[in-house]
């Protein structure tokens, strides 16, 4: 009786087959019959997961040694295990706090002041009528996106250095005392979150604009009948429009509250702003690569890791409860 | 409130100065940039402001492209683009397309081990390590085989393969294409939006690659661009950082730090007009959904 059973039921995966994939199986179709129609799949996807395997699950197999003190001379299978040692003493160091706070600040002041302005830039860029003016303007408004963080530190090293900074020179032209805005701690964060806005807000309106082009022509115009104005009919059309994709990404967003853009903090910062500038990620760079103290600087890799995953898997489930679909 | 020439109201005039002002604050510091590197070395006053060069010259990028440091790494980063665009093509695309087939045994234990690296990493330090234990340290290949793909590709593009209609790759098949023959025929023509898109991501980030040269390559004759440019201009800034502008320590060369910045955005700048049509579309096909 079972074994009718399975025959029925590879009998419907057959059938199943029709709409995509293999020529339609028999339908006694044998796991291994099945394996073989699928080998020029498998043989697309070797390289791709010889890649997953190598570059994404060694790693994670290699973090083992968080718990070990390692030694690169005989490897993970030769060094001793200690146990949560470098957990400990990374909750008791100095820096853990110091790092904690400056992640959360530096992702605060983004969602603050980075997170609307993509919002404003694509409600104002959906009310340009004249095509070629929006084409210009939106070719320059991506640019920035495809610059690495080298540039956009040069570029803000070249405005604002005490020396050579375009903005010191005009200040000391006019007479002003110069500002080291570089090496002050108090303008370190809010540096990092102009730098984000520069480069990413413009490439940020793609999403917004693709939702504002979802909405139907027929709701505008009505509403020109009922004599609504222009703002009224971004306030009552476009903005409700967009919201469900404001939400998901706001979620996102504070899903990606444990991680910082590492490159732009490392290029940004020198040791006169490290009080404001560590996090995790330059830590783990300093202690585990830098200075090779290896097994802890694993350590603070998976704190952060960990800590990461929660956020974002919690962001996830949110932004699916709210019946929107999630980053996959 | 209508003016007669061009039909724009006052609020379309306050929208579109708007949307001036945004673009010039974009373009700002690259005409600042452009313009003093464009500016004769031996005229150049360091503290002065210029906004446009006094001295036009062209001798700031005769003389970094006299360089070997410069030609070096510009002939190293060029190869791990070109070559590591192509080695990303040829991996995702037919990795995405085999995504789409769940009836092949084993699809769920494949999208699900893709599926956890969009979440967990195992960060820096193990795959600096891996990469180490592959003896790839200080070769280009390091830069190029450890990101060979990626989880956010392979979904973005597998789901732009669900959306072809599966008739078409049915009729490919009667005509007796085996499924590499499907892909090739069908699915590749199909898709060249999205391969125009990611070349240029791939591309792109290629060309940035910043802190997986550093630490994977040592050797400042394979260096990147980013590398050298990050040295020229920062490390040389900060060894500045704190003294007060002394008189004498005015640091040389600022036109040559600008024109080293500008080249090494020169090929984006002049791939990036040609593709940028395609990239709006290619980006949102399967991406975020509104």
């Amino acid at each position: 009786m079972p074994e009718k059973l399975n025959k029925a039921f590879s009998g419907m995966k057959g059938i199943d087959n029709l709409d995509g994939g293999l020529p339609m199986p028999k339908a006694k179709s044998s796991i291994a019959s099945r394996i073989f129609s699928g080998r020029y799949i498998y043989l697309m996807m070797l390289p791709g997961m010889a890649y997953f395997i190598v570059f994404k699950y060694a790693p994670m197999w290699m973090l083992g040694i968080a718990f070990q003190d390692y030694n690169p001379f005989v490897g993970m299978a030769g060094s001793s295990w200690v146990g949560l040692k470098h957990f400990i003493s990374l909750f008791q160091d100095s820096y853990f706090f110091i790092m904690l706070r400056n992640t959360l600040m530096i992702n605060i002041l983004n969602l603050i002041f980075y997170f609307p302005v993509p919002i404003v830039l694509a409600l104002l860029l959906n009310e340009v009528r004249h095509e070629k003016f929006k084409k210009i303007n939106q070719t320059i408004f991506y640019f920035p996106h495809f610059l690495s963080w080298v540039i956009v530190a040069s570029l803000t090293y070249f405005l604002l250095s005490v020396d050579v900074g375009a903005i010191n020179k005009a200040l000391s032209t006019m007479g002003m005392p110069t500002v080291s805005f570089l090496s002050n701690p108090k303008y370190f964060w809010i540096i990092l979150t102009i730098q984000s806005i520069w480069k990413e807000s413009g490439w940020g309106t793609i999403v917004f604009l693709a939702a504002i082009a979802s909405v139907d022509m027929e709701q505008y115009e009505a509403a020109v009948i009922d004599g609504a104005g222009r703002f009224k009919r971004i306030l009552c059309i476009t903005l409700p429009a967009i919201m469900p994709t404001v939400i998901t990404l706001l979620l996102l967003q504070l899903g990606n509250i444990a991680s910082v853009g590492f490159e732009q903090v490392l290029l940004m910062s020198n040791p006169l702003v490290n009080s404001v500038a560590e996090v995790f990620d330059t830590y783990s760079y300093r202690i585990g690569i830098q200075q090779s103290n290896i097994s802890f600087g694993t350590a603070v890799n998976i704190f952060k890791g960990l800590v990461g995953f929660a956020f974002v898997w919690t962001s996830n489930r949110a932004v699916k409860k709210l019946g929107f679909e999630g980053i996959y | 409130m209508l003016s007669r020439k061009t039909g724009m109201t006052v609020s379309d005039w306050a929208i579109y100065s708007a949307v001036a002002i945004v673009s010039l604050i974009g373009v700002l510091p690259f005409v600042y940039v452009l313009s003093i590197s464009f500016t004769d070395p031996d005229a150049y006053m360091p503290f002065k402001f210029y906004f446009f060069p006094e001295q036009w010259s062209l001798k700031s990028y005769r003389y970094i492209l006299s360089t070997n440091s410069f030609m070096n790494s510009l002939m190293s980063t060029a190869f791990i683009t070109v070559a590591g665009t192509a080695i990303n093509l040829a991996v995702t695309l037919p990795f995405a397309y085999g995504l789409t087939k769940r009836h092949v045994p084993g699809y769920r234990l494949i999208h699900t081990m893709v599926i956890i690296t969009l979440f967990f990493s195992a960060g820096m330090i193990p795959t600096y390590l891996v990469v180490r234990n592959l003896g790839l340290l200080n070769s280009q290949w390091a830069l190029i085989l450890s990101a060979m793909t990626s989880a956010w590709d392979v979904v973005i593009i597998s789901t732009f393969y669900q959306s072809i209609p599966p008739t078409l790759e049915e009729a490919a098949r009667i005509d007796g294409c085996n499924d590499l023959g499907v892909f090739l025929k069908v699915a590749l023509p199909l898709s060249m939006p999205v391969i125009a898109t990611f070349t240029l991501f791939f591309a792109v980030r290629h060309w940035n690659t910043y802190f997986n040269a550093l630490i994977y390559i040592s050797d400042t004759k394979k260096w990147t661009l980013q590398l050298l440019v990050k040295q020229l201009v920062i490390d040389a800034d900060a060894s500045g950082v704190g003294q007060s502008s002394g008189n004498d320590a005015a640091p040389p060369q600022e036109t040559l730090r600008m024109a080293s910045v500008v080249l090494s955005m020169l090929p984006i700048m002049c791939v990036y007009p040609f593709l940028q049509k395609h990239f709006a579309k290619g980006v949102m096909i399967g991406s975020v959904k509104g």
